[in-house]
């Protein structure tokens, strides 16, 4: 059993965090059980945050257009967007702030709405302590951000189609139709499977092949 | 079919296997093995004059032995490719004093007793399985004689001797006599439904075939005596009901109920005892004819490519889709997609459906002409490694290399990884760094939730497939949970390292749960074993140390089961309750030297 204690050092970036941090309304969604402006307060004194500001809807075009022009603006170098699900936005956020040039991998999301105050509705304390907590593992996370790229290779553009009943034979078809190379491998020594073997098939009642 | 062996685009191997998958995605290579027809394919014309002087007659497996053809023979009349081919092992050999009579009489000399297998290399950046199904042999029930009396026969040969190319020219006659039968009996789920033989599932198609051959001899015979023994009628697809009706319209007779014996009579005829559940007696009827409605099985080389691509299969022995109702023609490896009967019972529809389905997932992966991998990658820190080789044991993608022996350093193939961090989790020298879910990045969040108020805190690792996207399912629902949970995201539960647990409860967390895919579902092949290993294993030895294991959960919890997560949040929360402040003290003073 190893630990390694986490020092606060900076990211791979090579210059030392620049954090901006948008507490996201989503209108009432996030809003109604949860104090925003607070939470966002609550970040802006953490290691690293340059700015933290609430904002209505960080996914419409103006809020968008916001967090851009602070990126710019403040050099920042990583951002959190406390929202809804990253399941939903995340390549939403990662696409904006790569429009400005920072790497997609250094945008960090917190769960206020799926994970927070929908399911904390009538807690406004609670639901606020646990926003502010979930704001803080973010940008705690966020430090530790490393900027990555895809690698991306060659690709050959032919398929191999094992086995050459009905199925194969469609799937080969469909492909070469398309322009792609097919190597179709049958272990008998002709095509067909076991449809070649029926006269009429259900449900048309008609011949085969 | 012809279409097939016409196109400039696909080249047809046939009598051909594949017998080695290497690579990944993008870029497989694959090793073919073409056996030796020993008549040049391209030349033969199909004239047939060589099956005609060829004195060896043996049982055409097409016709299922019910007809015969010649050592040299045409696979059958439409066969693609046409050629003709010699099965040398029945042939008598090419030596003129004994044989060679088809070399004598084939003017475009196609035939060459000289020529052997063949070993073709190919590399293709997708492939399509599409090794279908293997009819039910019914050999094994012997309560309905099929290999004793000669007029039980399966679906498929009754098959062949309705068909107006088959051995009788569509003609049904009895094999006995050869005379045409006054009653056929249809027994359903042969093979199928079964727990004492053939496979437990229904095969799918089998109820709509019979149906169909009752349709076909009735329309030939309009006064036969049809007889269906059945369990249920599955007639569920589209227009299947209307054959069903038609069927009893015309007076084919299902009687409820599966045969728990045949016998033979005097005249060849079949006696079949059966329980008629509908009607709570037992009956005996007499027939000239009795089809087996054999059920599917998985084609025999199933398991043999299943090995040689990672691929993953059910219990019931066909190719398990990556994700069942989500991505139905997509194995888990990358690039790798299912058509037809290999991935279950269907019928041709649902077939040719799938297929160009599995076409389309292959030309979108491929379409671009390279291939972006997620940066969501194991990376071995060499310096640390000391190449026990743990990692590559763990990874359910093959995608790591150890040469143990010359103590060379683990290595990642990047292509291959799916980014699940189990090596990471497992590696018992922090050898193994995974991008964007670093040891530091989580702990960073653990330290976070942890520092103030600990013991107020529910500890929660989600992974990103299943459990997390299970609690956002709880939010969508608006289901109101203890609002001291807090999840940290992980792409799989594989990822949650021992570290990190302990992290956690020497920081002050009185309780932690790990939550993941249910078994058998993980989004990475089956990482989530090694979770659940991990998690006994730590709460073994929690418990040496004199802290409650209870306090360490594991739950599976899917996308689906919103209330499951909210319901096992109240669960942590009850048990977060019994831990005391001193009872955290005592944990972390235990663990303040590990
Ligand atoms: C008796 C019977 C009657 C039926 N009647 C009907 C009907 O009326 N209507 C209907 O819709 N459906 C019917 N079906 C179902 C229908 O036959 C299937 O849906 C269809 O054949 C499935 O096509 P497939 O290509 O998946 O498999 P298959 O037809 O089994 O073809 C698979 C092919 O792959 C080849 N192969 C296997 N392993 C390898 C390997 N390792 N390497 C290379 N090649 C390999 C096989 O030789 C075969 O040619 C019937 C089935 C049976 C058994
Ligand atoms: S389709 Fe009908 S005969 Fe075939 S296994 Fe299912 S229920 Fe039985
Ligand atoms: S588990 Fe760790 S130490 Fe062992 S071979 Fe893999 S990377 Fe090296
Ligand atoms: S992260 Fe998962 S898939 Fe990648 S190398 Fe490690 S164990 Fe294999």
């Amino acid at each position: 059993m190893t630990t390694q204690s986490v020092t606060q050092k900076s990211g791979g970036s090579g210059s030392d965090p620049r954090i901006g941090v948008y507490v996201c309304h989503c209108g009432l969604n996030i809003a109604q059980s949860v104090n925003c402006r607070q939470v966002a307060e609550n970040a802006a004194a953490a290691d690293g945050v340059i700015l933290s500001k609430d904002i209505p809807y960080a996914c419409s075009e103006p809020g968008q257009h916001q967090i851009k022009q602070d990126i710019l603006d403040n050099r920042l170098n990583r951002v959190v967007i406390a929202s809804c699900s990253p399941r939903l936005h995340e390549p939403t956020f990662k696409q904006m702030v790569q429009s400005v040039g920072l790497n997609p991998y250094m945008m960090e999301m917190a769960n206020l709405r799926e994970q927070c105050s929908w399911v904390h509705m009538n807690d406004v304390d609670n639901a606020t302590r646990k926003a502010e907590t979930l704001v803080d593992m973010a940008i705690a996370r966020a430090r530790h951000l490393e900027p990555l790229t895809e690698d991306i290779l060659p690709l050959t553009k032919k398929t191999l189609v094992i086995g050459g009943g009905i199925a194969g034979i469609q799937a080969a078809l469909d492909l070469a139709d398309c322009g792609y190379d097919v190597t179709l491998v049958e272990k008998q020594p002709s095509i067909g499977g076991i449809m070649a073997r029926l006269d009429k098939t259900f449900p048309t009642m008609d011949c085969s092949i | 079919m012809t279409d097939v062996g016409r196109h400039p685009r696909i080249k047809l191997l046939t009598l051909s296997e594949v017998v080695d998958v290497k690579g990944y995605v993008g870029n497989f290579d694959i090793k073919i093995i073409k056996r030796a027809k020993f008549v040049d394919e391209s030349a033969c014309t199909s004239c047939g004059e060589c099956a005609m002087v060829c004195p060896v007659v043996r049982p055409d497996e097409f016709n299922i032995g019910l007809a015969s053809r010649r050592a040299i023979y045409s696979p059958f009349p439409q066969a693609v490719p046409s050629s003709y081919l010699i099965n040398i092992k029945e042939c008598l050999g090419h030596n003129p004093a004994v044989c060679s009579k088809c070399v004598d009489v084939c003017d475009k000399k196609c035939i060459n007793f000289h020529m052997s297998d063949e070993e073709i290399a190919l590399r293709v950046g997708t492939i399509i399985v599409a090794t279908g199904l293997k009819p039910y042999d019914p050999t094994e029930l012997d309560e309905y004689g099929y290999t004793r009396f000669e007029n039980v026969l399966t679906s498929l040969e009754f098959e062949r001797l309705v068909n107006a190319g088959g051995p009788s020219r569509g003609e049904l006659v009895r094999p006995t006599d050869m005379g045409h039968p006054k009653s056929v009996g249809f027994i359903q789920c042969v093979g199928s439904r079964s727990s004492r033989k053939g496979g437990r599932y229904c095969s799918n198609t089998c109820c709509m075939n019979t149906i169909k051959s009752t349709l076909v001899l009735k329309e030939h015979y309009p006064d036969m005596d049809v007889k269906v023994f059945y369990i249920d009628i599955r007639a569920f697809g589209k227009g299947f009901e209307e054959l069903y009706a038609r069927s009893r319209r015309l007076g084919v007779q299902f009687i409820r109920g599966l045969p728990g014996s045949v016998e033979e009579t005097a005249d060849k005829g079949l006696r079949v005892a059966v329980e008629n559940s509908a009607h709570a007696t037992l009956e005996f009827h007499e027939l000239d004819m009795l089809v087996l409605a054999q059920g599917m099985q998985p084609a025999p080389s199933t398991q043999r490519l299943q090995e040689m691509m990672g691929l993953q299969l059910t219990p019931d022995g066909f190719y398990l889709e990556a994700h069942p109702k989500l991505q139905p023609v997509d194995a888990a490896t990358r690039g790798v997609f299912y058509a037809g009967c290999a991935e279950g019972p269907k019928d041709i529809k649902e077939s040719v459906t799938q297929a160009s389905a599995a076409a389309v997932r292959a030309i979108r992966l491929m379409h671009k002409g390279e291939i972006t991998t997620e940066p969501i990658t194991a990376e071995v820190i060499a310096e640390n490694c000391t190449s026990c080789g743990i990692c590559a044991q763990v990874c359910p993608y093959n995608a790591i290399t150890v040469e143990k022996k010359n103590k060379q350093p683990a290595s990642v193939n990047s292509a291959a990884c799916a980014g699940c961090g189990t090596c990471a989790a497992e590696c018992l020298f922090d050898a193994i760094s995974m991008n964007h879910y670093t040891d530091q990045q989580i702990l960073g969040q653990v330290d976070a939730m942890l520092e103030t108020a600990p013991e107020s805190k529910i500890v929660v690792f989600a992974c990103n497939w299943c459990s997390y996207a299970g609690a956002d399912y709880a939010g969508v629902s608006r289901l109101q949970y203890p609002a001291n949970a807090h999840l940290v995201r992980v792409m799989c539960s594989g990822r949650v390292d021992e570290k990190f647990i302990w992290d956690g409860l020497r920081r002050g967390a009185p309780v932690v749960l790990v939550s993941g895919c249910h078994i058998g579902d993980c989004h990475y092949i089956n990482a989530n074993h090694w979770t659940e290993k991990r998690v006994t294993r730590i709460r073994k030895k929690m418990s040496k140390m004199g802290i409650r294991s209870e306090r360490l959960q594991l739950e599976w919890i899917s996308a689906a089961e919103g209330i499951r997560f909210a319901n096992k949040m109240e669960e942590m929360e009850k048990i977060r309750r019994t831990v005391s402040r001193e009872e955290i003290e005592e944990t972390i003073e235990l663990l303040r030297n590990i």
